[in-house]
């Protein structure tokens, strides 16, 4: 992605455009105005001739302020009308479910398997070493045919719905390429969903600080078509 | 450079002593607070003898506006706590909330605490009362100092007496097994007691203090002040231990 | 008393309750924080772009290092210099002398909190020193990282430290805030009504309430977390919890989320303490070098109360995306919004003054004007990406990205720090009677000016390319990051021309104390009290800023006078 390096990394889900245009609209305006502001500082400090006459407030001060209101009011009704779309209601029922565990300095990804129900994880069972990072309890019939991942890998086209868990700190689970980011707080299960659209390698990233970790906590993200999901799946679920 | 507190000149040149200057006395209100006031219509100088007693209760209370900050955040902690839960293993969702009965004495302990604040009071009323303070300020003998002081004294006991009942209190909830870390609920009834606790022994630091500060300060405004801004601190405490005893008891 | 400028240079002495003497021993204790505090940075922006490279005292950084040098260059930048140095140290310094007052009205108390912040910068650096290290967790410090020791290198005895320190901090910003409030609103002098203080004063107002709400919180939320360390009980640290491989607590059942809330309805309020003061000065400073009255006097401190007020109600703008429910992110989104609005009224008005007293302006620029005009530059540009942030759906994409550092580094750290430069060239007289060399200011602010923008403003760039804060390295697994070297390294060469330009204004403050020119009484011709020499209490006779007065020649007229004696 070299030739992004100044700018966002190319989006590849769904409602990733909404955003991207409303982050430009929000960069243009505001650049605007940053420019505009600075052009007056320099005239300001270069300039004077003298002015007789003393300025009115309603010209220098109330209409500008309204009008900085008005654009303040449309920013925040265009941004919430699309993050009431993401973020107010669930996923569909038949999204596909994944399960994202953050734990230091790791990202694991547990799809429930052909039961499509996840199995019951312990606590006291969590032991990386011992092939068990996720601490799943193997009394529970539903663990048995759960699939734990290193690599999270997504069908194009179909809706995705994450819940995102932690088992030690606070990670920031960040999809710069899908534009998703969210904290995986222990003790919670946060829920996101999005379609990933254009199949591709994106990186996953932490982003909330975590320990010394931190900056190497990283995954991908592998978005296939459909008939390659189902193989990667299949294949996985022949492993264990 | 002296390892001392350099005082300032004008620290001394003050008016505001009891000897001299105008008595410590009138009700009127004065300057030194608000900003209705019109200065133009106050005499230069001093702004009325009650200035400086204002402004340490202003001061005071400020600082408990903060105090009271700080238990609203604690209390915070617990509501948060009431509705925390878990999952078992079984996936059966658990409430981790274990309502605690206070111990009987708190009751005992709060008809204390309430008593104390009564005699502070009377404490405090006896330093403003015309009469004597006019005596003093003139001279004649300390009856203000005189009446005070044992309601004074009684109010340092009655509050070693609700310390003292709290310490029951933690002994008697550790015998029904319940100690600091055992529950949510317990841990939080002992920090938010012991944090009050711990305002209460300042307390009586400053009761001690004002009670010396009756012998030995000379300016009657200086012992008025003293003795006025403990027992404002006092009856502070009271009513905290009322909201954080109403909240123990009826929120559990 | 405010004396006459010959006599101000105090009889310099540490131990004293004269409030000018505590108010240049605070900024002398914030100058040696934000000369640590940069040193720090300095080795922050040499370990992102070449992180095997040996540092001077340091040896190689570890990652753990480098997080370690964030979190204690955060801390000493936000509690020291930005809390310290314009609340408490040009409060004592000025604030009473501006309200005609003689001192605080608890000098004893003043000279308390200054040893209290004394003792926790103390306790704060020893930190490095004590096994494990500083704490690694970020100035934020989230919990459990920040509750289990077994967490991290660092989060044991040096987590314990800073929680000490801040602790302290927090009593002495409180015992500080309680002082100001009541010489403010009990020790002005005959005349001084509300409406007659200078902006600087009721920036001051505001800022001791909006100490006294944020801190009295922090201090119970450091309370509850070292009783989550030391005495096993649970408010932090939820069911369930495992550290790498242990089961912390099996019945624990605390909410992280509780810390967040603390910490940040204590944490907003604290960047608008740390820019409210140099709001206040700026509209002085505009007044004064553009010979014109404030603009709007009404105006701006009824944006400044707005602005106290909101200050309040916008944390969660911080936690978007901590799991916070969305439906409470779009109730702080707005409130966000709203608070931007009073802030622009602030910027709007302040180039109305420019713009209107170009004709009448002091020339050529001194250079406590060139540092309030990089102070709006800089507020301007690092403001203009608030409201950006504050829509949560483009926040989801930037939280915890490089463009939040652009963001708070320009409009917190740049403008703060351009106003408190402003506040040292503007008020130095008050301090040594002699005016700071104005040859080597210029050069100061143009060279800062330069580094400034070119060190923070690139970094929204690497945050729209989605870089995390807290990366110790570019790199790792997955190859995006490492194509920001470039501009990494160009952000770290600049990072060093703007700090090593900050010695031009050591050496100017040191060849100033002694050898620069005498100032006289009244060197900028400034109206407020703190530079009319009284001896004995002096009334107010006119409003703050009465500049170009136009019923006699006068160009201005000094806000009080010695008060004629009749008692
Ligand atoms: C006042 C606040 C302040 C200031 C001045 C600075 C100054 C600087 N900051 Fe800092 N910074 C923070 C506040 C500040 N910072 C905070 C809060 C964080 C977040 C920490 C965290 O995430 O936990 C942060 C984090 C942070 C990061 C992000 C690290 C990461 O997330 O990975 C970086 C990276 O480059 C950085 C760089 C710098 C640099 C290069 C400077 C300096 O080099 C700029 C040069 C220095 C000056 C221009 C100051 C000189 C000022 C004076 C000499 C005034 C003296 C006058 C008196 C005292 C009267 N800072
Ligand atoms: C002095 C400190 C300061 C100030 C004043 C502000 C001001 C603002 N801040 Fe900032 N902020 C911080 C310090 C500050 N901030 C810090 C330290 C953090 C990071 C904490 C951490 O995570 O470590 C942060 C983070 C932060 C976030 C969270 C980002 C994230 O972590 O995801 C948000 C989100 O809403 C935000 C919003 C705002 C807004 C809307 C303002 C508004 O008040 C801005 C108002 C100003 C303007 C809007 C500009 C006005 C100018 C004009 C309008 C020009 C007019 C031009 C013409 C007329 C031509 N800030
Ligand atoms: Cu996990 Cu940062
Ligand atoms: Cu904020």
């Amino acid at each position: 992605m070299t030739d992004h390096v100044w700018w966002m990394p190319p989006n590849g889900a769904l409602h990733g455009a909404a955003i991207d245009r409303l982050m430009w609209w929000n960069l243009v305006a505001l650049a605007t105005l940053f420019v505009l502001a600075h052009i007056f500082l320099f005239i300001a400090l270069i300039r004077r001739k003298s002015t007789g006459h003393d300025l009115s407030p309603m010209r220098w001060e109330y209409l500008p302020l309204i009008a900085l209101t008005v654009l303040y009011a449309w920013m925040a009704v265009s941004a919430q009308k699309l993050w009431a779309t993401i973020r107010y209601q669930g996923a569909a029922p038949h999204a596909l479910q994944v399960e994202v565990t953050g734990q230091q300095f790791q990202w694991y990804f547990r799809y429930p398997g052909p039961d499509h129900t996840f199995g019951r994880t312990r606590p006291e069972l969590v032991s990386a070493p011992a092939g068990n990072p996720l601490g799943l309890d193997p009394a529970d019939p539903h663990s048995a045919d759960d699939i734990v991942s290193s690599v999270l890998t997504l069908p194009a086209g179909h809706e995705a719905d994450l819940g995102i868990r932690s088992i030690d700190v606070i990670h920031g689970f960040f999809i710069p390429g899908m534009r998703v980011k969210q904290n995986a707080v222990p003790g919670m299960e946060m829920h996101i969903h999005f379609t990933p659209a254009t199949p591709g390698d994106y990186p996953i990233l932490c982003s909330q600080i975590c320990g010394l970790g931190h900056a190497r906590m990283q995954a991908h993200l592998n978005v296939v078509s459909n008939s390659e999901f189902e193989a990667w799946i299949a294949a996985k679920g022949r492993k264990k | 450079m002296p390892a001392t507190f350099t005082r300032i000149p004008a620290d001394v040149e003050r008016k505001d002593t009891g000897i001299g200057g105008k008595p410590p006395v009138d009700r009127r209100p004065t300057g030194g607070g608000g900003g209705d006031d019109n200065w133009e219509n106050h005499p230069n100088g001093r702004r009325g003898p009650r200035e400086l007693l204002t402004r340490y209760r202003m001061g005071l209370f400020c600082a408990l506006a903060g105090d009271l900050m700080f238990f609203i955040a604690l209390v915070s902690a617990f509501f948060v706590h009431q509705n925390a839960g878990h999952f078992d293993p079984r996936d059966a969702y658990i409430s981790d909330w274990h309502p605690l009965v206070v111990p009987p004495i708190l009751w005992i302990n709060t008809a204390i605490l309430l008593l104390s604040s009564l005699t502070i009071e009377i404490a405090r009323r006896h330093l403003f009362h015309e009469v004597d303070v006019m005596e003093e300020w003139l001279g004649l003998g300390r009856p203000a100092v005189r009446r005070a002081s044992p309601w004074m004294i009684g109010t340092v006991i009655l509050g070693v007496l609700f310390l003292i009942g709290q310490w029951i209190a933690w002994k008697q909830l550790a015998s029904q097994g319940l100690f600091f870390t055992t529950t949510q609920n317990s841990h939080f009834f002992y920090l938010v007691t012991a944090t009050h606790g711990l305002h209460l022994v300042l307390g009586i630091a400053a009761l001690l203090f004002a009670l010396g500060a009756l012998f030995l300060l000379r300016r009657v405004e200086m012992r008025q002040i003293t003795v006025d801004c403990t027992a404002w601190y006092w009856h502070t405490m009271g009513i905290f231990w009322i909201f954080l005893f109403v909240l123990l008891t009826c929120f559990q | 008393m405010s004396l006459s400028v010959q006599q101000k240079a105090p009889s310099h002495r540490l131990l004293t309750t004269d409030h000018r003497s505590i108010g240049i021993n605070y900024l002398l204790l914030s100058l040696v924080a934000v000369t640590i505090g940069t040193i720090l940075s300095i080795f922050m922006r040499i370990h992102i772009v070449s992180p095997m490279l040996k540092l001077p005292i340091w040896g190689v950084v570890p990652p753990e290092g480098y997080l370690a040098l964030v979190t204690m260059h955060g801390t000493l930048m936000v509690f020291f210099v930005l809390t310290t140095a314009p609340v408490n140290g040009f409060a004592s310094l000025v604030l009473p002398s501006q309200i005609g007052a003689e001192r605080m009205a608890f000098p004893l108390l003043n000279a308390i909190s200054f040893w209290l912040t004394t003792i926790s910068l103390a306790v704060l650096l020893t930190a490095f020193f004590v096994p494990g290290g500083a704490p690694i967790s970020g100035w934020t410090n989230y919990p459990p990282l920040s509750a289990i020791p077994a967490a991290g290198p660092g989060q044991a005895t040096g987590m314990d430290l800073w929680l000490l320190s801040i602790g302290i901090f927090c009593l002495a910003s409180i015992l500080g805030a309680v002082n100001q409030l009541v010489t403010i609103i009990s020790k002005r002098c005959p005349g001084m009504t509300l409406m007659r203080m200078p902006l600087t004063v009721w920036s001051w107002l505001v800022t001791a309430i909006l100490i006294l709400f944020a801190f009295s919180i922090l201090l119970a939320a450091v309370v509850l977390l070292l009783s989550d360390r030391h005495f096993a009980t649970s408010f932090f640290i939820p069911p369930g919890e495992v550290i790498n491989g242990f089961a912390v607590d099996p019945h624990a059942n605390g909410s992280p989320m509780l810390w967040l809330h603390l910490f940040w309805f204590f944490g907003h309020p604290e960047v608008y303490i740390a820019i409210l003061p140099a709001m206040g000065l700026t509209s002085s400073l505009l007044a004064n070098f553009t010979r014109k009255p404030v603009f709007g006097y009404r105006f701006m401190v009824v944006t400044t109360l707005l602005i106290g007020f909101f200050g309040l109600l916008v944390w969660g703008h911080h936690m978007f995306v901590s799991g916070m429910n969305p439906y409470a992110g779009t109730a702080f989104a707005l409130t966000t919004m709203a608070i931007a609005i009073p802030s622009s009224g602030k910027v709007l008005g302040w180039m109305a003054m420019l713009w209107r007293g170009r004709d009448s302006r002091v020339h050529p620029l001194p250079t406590p004007m060139l540092f309030t005009l990089g102070f709006l530059s800089f507020f301007i540009t690092g403001g203009l990406t608030g409201p950006i942030l504050a829509q949560p759906v483009l926040d989801a994409y930037l939280h915890n990205t490089y463009f939040v550092v652009a963001h708070f580094h320009l409009i917190m750290a740049m403008a703060g720090v351009f106003s408190l430069f402003a506040a040292v060239y503007y008020w130095f007289p008050l301090i040594t009677g002699r005016l700071m060399n104005e040859r080597l200011g210029k050069w100061h602010f143009w060279l800062s000016l330069l580094g400034a923008y070119g060190t923070f403003f690139p970094m929204h760039f690497a945050g729209l390319a989605g870089m995390p804060r807290h990366y110790a390295q570019l790199g790792g697994s997955t190859s995006t990051l490492t194509s920001l070297m470039p501009l990494q390294t160009g952000i770290s060469h600049s990072a060093f021309l703007l700090a090593a330009t900050q010695l031009l204004f050591l050496v100017n403050l040191a060849w100033s104390a002694r050898r620069g020119q005498p100032s006289g009484d009244n060197p900028w011709r400034a109206t407020t009290a703190e530079w009319t020499p009284v001896t004995k209490g002096c009334i107010a006779r006119y409003g703050p800023y009465e500049y170009r007065h136009s019923i006699n020649s006068a160009d201005f007229f000094q806000q009080c006078a010695e008060r004629p004696e009749q008692e």
